[in-house]
């Protein structure tokens, strides 16, 4: 499998207006690529710009206050920031789709599955309503949908979860896009669904070597299904590692924090650790390292200055000072090599 | 949902009576006595006991309004105090005329109302929006009896283009229609924005643009569609007021419709009338709220009738 770079974001920054002259940065200089056949997580607690990330890759800022002002996000080589809103519209669900966290209240409740996929198939292609139809009947038989011809004639208030949610994916993947972008997809649904689901995004990564963006803050699911993870914190990426390389040996005081409060079975542990106090308001971001109030190992340079993302070498990053020397002797490394 | 439906028809029917006891006992509190009001001044005692016994106001109440309840079921409604005609004939041709005139105050105060909302909504916070919002609330605020009265100064005395309330061509309507929708729209406006502003937040909205939709058809298809549950609810609420709340514009136009009829009847006692008029009021509220309850189905495929 050739690892074609689909997506890639550089430098990406989103603010939020709060007021006439006050804005509030959610996601800032964030970098990233999501190369053919890939999935990548992106992980982080609730509120540190995981969603806003995805939200500006798509550019869907209408009716909010948000957007995207700086950066460049790259598809197959074309920024889509200097994309028309027309050029932008044939872009969505053909190029690159998107689920969402509640599948049940992200279908349209008065139309029927039928005209809702249908819509979505025509938008991008030439196909008539009879053709659109029989390629929605197809696509839900792809998702696992037992009973498609019945599914495709429902209101989505008559249907579960799990099944809102494969018909999203099946509207998200009628048209073939490269990059899909999964918003916590599994975060609302049962644990046995959630196997099924997320067993159905890795079938259709192997089908389609569609590139896989997921957004998740359950580690559970990225230990599962992600090659490489990203970890934000307040609107930045503070780590970024090959899947087993972060569990195994965890670098940011973030990340290592994060994975510690995981259970694990068999551990005999009675009360699990967890990262005191909670994400920073995006108003009131403290100077220096944006997770030092919260951070153990917190020095006098970590509460006065903000690291960069250290490049450590062999796919991975890290946003702190502790290894800013480690990014030098990787490099010193490398040019020896 | 035949079956709902025929469950709804058949609950108006105890609905009904309760509503004419009520109306029936009420018209009797009314101070004055239609007798006195139907006889010449200088009548006699004699006279007066006579008409009084006529018209079986010497029963006692109840069987008053058997007699009256027993009437109606035979599609008699009486015959007015006032003209001596029967009712049947009074009605028909002044609710032709109220009908007509509401009918086209509705017309355009909700075209125009839902569409100033929805422009307002996806113009949020922008000058169509405050445009939409001055014009929605001078709608509201704005009294039927002074806006028809400046209607007919400015386009009937001084510009001469339209009739101050002929009804025999469409020209007639034009004025009237307009007093009477103003405050429908005006109230509409301000509704279907919320609820507008409301819906364009929902998940299937971000779903919709994350198709490749244009802005348009995810406004009208996504967020119009599913906002209209609130916008019929008001329809619904305002057509029943106006039907029954006419009054003021026929006076003003001189239109002689069913609110002209109400005000002439209540003055001159004529309890026939008003009993009528009032069972139709009622009656009519019953059939819209059902059409509303029915709307709500088509709109909503959650609502289940059973």
């Amino acid at each position: 499998m050739t690892e074609q770079v689909l997506l890639d974001v550089r430098d990406l920054r989103t603010e939020f207006k709060t007021g006439r002259k006050q804005s509030v940065t959610a996601v800032n200089g964030v970098s990233f690529q999501v190369r053919s056949g890939e999935i990548v997580g992106l992980v982080g607690e609730s509120g540190c710009g995981k969603s806003v990330t995805s939200l500006s890759i798509m550019q869907l800022f209408r009716n909010t206050n948000g957007k995207v002002t700086g950066g460049e996000v790259f598809l197959k080589g074309k920024n889509l920031l200097t994309c028309s809103e027309k050029e932008m519209r044939a872009i969505r669900g053909k190029e690159i789709s998107m689920i969402f966290q509640e599948p049940m209240s992200s279908l349209n409740p008065s139309m029927r599955i039928d005209a809702q996929l249908i819509e979505a198939i025509r938008l991008h292609t030439d196909l008539d309503k009879k053709a659109a139809r029989a390629h929605a009947l197809d696509m839900l038989g792809r998702v696992g949908i037992a009973n498609p011809e019945m599914v495709l004639r429902s209101f989505p208030h008559q249907l579960s979860g799990g099944m809102s949610q494969r018909v999203m994916i099946a509207m998200a993947m009628c048209c073939d896009p490269t990059v899909l972008i999964a918003d916590e997809p599994t975060t609302a649904l049962d644990v046995t669904i959630q196997a099924q689901i997320l067993q159905l995004m890795r079938k259709i990564r192997a089908e389609n070597d569609t590139g896989i963006l997921l957004i998740t803050h359950d580690l559970g699911v990225v230990a599962e299904m992600c090659s490489r993870v990203i970890v934000m914190y307040a609107g930045r990426i503070v780590e970024e590692a090959p899947v087993e390389e972060l569990f195994a040996c965890p670098k940011h005081p973030y990340t290592q924090g994060l994975i510690a409060s995981v259970p694990k079975l068999g551990s005999g542990v009675t009360s699990l650790p967890s990262i005191p106090g909670s994400v920073p308001d995006l108003s009131m971001m403290p100077e220096g390292c944006k997770f030092a109030p919260r951070c153990s190992k917190a020095c006098d340079r970590c509460h006065k200055e903000e690291p960069a993302l250290f490049d450590l070498g062999g796919d991975r990053k890290s946003r702190c000072w502790l290894h800013e020397s480690e990014q030098v002797k990787s490099t010193k490394k490398e040019a020896a090599v | 949902m035949g079956r709902y439906f025929v469950k709804r028809v058949l609950s108006t029917i105890p609905l009904l009576l309760v509503i004419s006891i009520l109306i029936f006992a009420f018209i009797h509190l009314i101070p004055g006595d239609p007798v006195r009001k139907m006889l010449p001044k200088e009548a006699t005692q004699e006279e007066y006991e006579q008409l009084k016994e006529e018209l079986g106001f010497n029963d006692p109440l109840p069987i008053q309004y058997i007699n009256y309840m027993k009437d109606l079921f035979r599609g008699d409604f009486g015959e007015s105090y006032k003209s001596g005609l029967p009712i049947s004939e009074i009605f028909p041709a002044r609710l032709q005329a109220t009908l007509a005139l509401t009918l086209w105050g509705i017309v355009w105060s909700v075209i125009l109302g839902t569409l100033i909302g929805i422009v307002s909504a996806v113009k949020r916070g922008k000058v169509l929006d405050y445009v939409g919002m001055v014009i929605a609330t001078s709608g509201i605020s704005v009294p039927s009896f002074w806006l028809g009265l400046m209607l007919i100064q400015i386009f009937s005395v001084q510009l001469g283009w339209l009739p101050t309330g002929q009804l025999d061509s469409w020209k007639g309507y034009i004025l009237p229609s307009i007093t009477m929708g103003c405050s429908i729209m005006g109230t509409l406006a301000r509704y279907s924005r919320s609820s507008m502003l409301e819906t364009m937040q929902e998940d299937y909205v971000r779903t919709a643009r994350a198709k490749g939709q244009r802005e348009s058809l995810v406004v009208l298809r996504h967020a119009f569609r599913n906002s209209l549950v609130q916008v019929v609810t008001v329809v619904g609420l305002q057509i029943g007021g106006l039907l029954a709340g006419s009054v003021l514009v026929e006076t003003v136009f001189s239109i002689p419709g069913l609110g002209r009829l109400m005000v002439d009847s209540i003055n001159f006692r004529d309890y026939k009338v008003i009993q009528a008029l009032l069972m139709f009021f009622a009656l009519e509220y019953i059939v819209i709220n059902l059409i509303v309850d029915l709307l709500y189905g088509v709109l909503n495929p959650k609502i289940r009738y059973d």
